[in-house]
């Protein structure tokens, strides 16, 4: 039985990393992200771990020396949001086709501009073909749970990509909730020791890391990049099945809530999917089959795995946190009905853009979004399938 | 291990991140193909003053062991001419 307690999502992530007790944490301060770093900086001035915080001047230079570190062969981990990821891009690149399998704590919040600092997904939507694992989080206890699993999918043999976690800003990582800790020793028993294969400071092999990398070789190597994300899929499925044994908490690539029985269905990612059980339950007191299918493993999608499960669903309403601005939906929606597609799944489905910026997302809304998908049930088709929830005036 | 790839081998045989698994293996590339202009020795005006050998940023002048230089590494050479330059003799020329 684990130790019972009352976390926000950052204490959540940063007790998480004070379990994990990297060598190496490189951060810059930004909101809503702002305090995993610091409580994390508070753990290392009281000695609770023995990692070497490196207080940078830019989240450029917070991803660079994660970069140094782990090719240096230490674990590295950082925490981020928003803009601070936008900075980061560049090195954001560079760590992953370098297979460094950094872990990073991202507090999902809008990019800007005009300036914002809530919660929505374009910041991690604007990463989601970088190479990285990208799992998503509901509340405090997976954003929390996703931590304690990252390292051992990040630096598994087969994978070596580094992985972020996403967190809703604020909505999860400033409510405090309750929450089950893994005691310490169980933690650094299940997430083990780094020993990696190749590294710069191993005196026995001297190595050299990102050499040039022109027509000849790119190709190859984007390759055994794409192959990496590929056996990604059996390293987490494995992880998770490892990870409920410790706890008792199963994890997937995606929960499907009610939907033994449903024959409409919200997608969605992080922490509207909490709003759209809700809204499921009070439903189905009015005799609506509505279920929720929550997708926790973003990158690599599950794409054969997502489309099967929805196979029998008779209207599909898929929920982005981001617009893709692109006249052509959001990038969930863009994946779900490609996989649906590809493999012979056909199921109307609507596409919502919704939450841009911190806006609330109430149970009404959903209970709406539930409702158009009754009506496009009945009608069997989709008429117009680019649709946004929340925002005023048409959509 | 690095020599054994090039530029046939498969992608499941390359390594990850391009990673090179042993050190000093700038020699391996040549950069002289990136050369457009090339200097000439003339060592009859050659006085052995020094001055050029020093100034090279890719180590392309030979030094030997009666501290003397010898003929340009073409292997190496970019041609960037700033041997030429400081030369006081003209005994370099670039072509």
């Amino acid at each position: 039985m684990g130790i019972r307690e009352r976390l926000s999502g950052n204490e959540a992530a940063a007790i998480a990393m004070k379990q994990i007790n990297p060598d190496v944490v490189a951060a810059f301060p930004i909101t809503p992200s702002t305090e995993i770093p610091q409580y994390f900086s508070s753990f290392v001035s009281n000695g609770t771990v023995d990692t070497e915080f490196v207080a940078v001047e830019s989240e450029h230079s917070a991803m660079s020396a994660c970069i140094g570190a782990e090719a240096a062969g230490a674990r590295a981990m950082t925490a981020t949001s928003s803009n601070g990821l936008s900075l980061m891009w560049e090195m954001i690149y560079i760590a992953s086709s370098c297979r460094l399998p950094i872990v990073m704590s991202l507090v999902n919040r809008a990019v800007s501009g005009p300036l914002n600092i809530h919660n929505d997904h374009s910041d991690a939507m604007g990463v989601r073909d970088s190479g990285w694992i990208q799992l998503f989080s509901e509340n405090n206890q997976e954003a929390y749970d996703n931590l304690l699993m990252a390292h051992r999918i990040a630096e598994h043999k087969d994978v070596l990509l580094p992985l972020m976690v996403c967190q809703d800003g604020f909505i999860t990582s400033h409510s405090i909730e309750n929450i089950e800790l893994v005691e310490d020793e169980k933690v650094k028993e299940f997430v083990g020791t780094y020993h990696p294969e190749h590294y710069l400071l191993n005196l026995k092999e001297q190595i050299a890391v990102g050499p040039l990398d022109l027509q000849s070789y790119l190709f190859e190597h984007k390759r055994q990049q794409a192959e990496a994300m590929r056996n990604a899929k059996n390293v987490i499925l494995e992880v998770s099945k490892d990870f409920e044994k410790m706890t008792g908490r199963k994890y997937e690539f995606f929960e499907k809530y009610k939907m033994e029985d449903s024959d409409i269905v919200i997608v969605c990612m992080n922490s509207t999917a909490g709003t759209a059980k809700y809204t499921a339950n009070l439903l189905r007191e009015k005799g609506i089959k509505a279920g929720v299918l929550k997708i926790r493993v973003f990158r690599p999608f599950p794409a054969k795995e997502i489309a099967n499960a929805l196979a029998n669903q008779k209207a599909i309403a898929v929920l982005d946190k981001a617009d893709s601005i692109n006249a052509a939906g959001g990038a969930l929606f863009e994946d779900i009905t490609s996989a649906m597609f590809v493999n012979g799944i056909q199921v109307p489905t609507v596409n919502y853009i919704y939450g841009i910026g911190g806006r609330d997302t109430t149970s009404a809304e959903l209970e709406s979004v539930y409702n158009d998908l009754e009506k496009i049930k009945n009608i069997g088709k989709v008429t117009n399938p680019y649709r946004y929830l929340g925002v005023r005036g048409e959509f | 291990m690095t020599g054994k790839i090039n530029s046939e081998t498969p992608w499941k045989e390359v390594t990850p991140g391009g990673t090179i698994y042993n050190a000093g293996n700038a020699r391996e590339f040549k950069t002289g193909d990136w050369r457009s202009v090339k200097p000439i020795y003339l060592s009859d005006k050659c006085k052995q003053c020094g001055l050029c050998f020093p100034v090279c940023p890719d180590d392309a002048i030979p030094v030997n062991k009666e501290q003397k230089r010898e003929d340009f590494n073409y292997d190496y050479c970019k041609g960037c001419g700033v041997c030429a330059k400081v030369c006081p003799f003209g005994a370099i020329e670039m072509k």
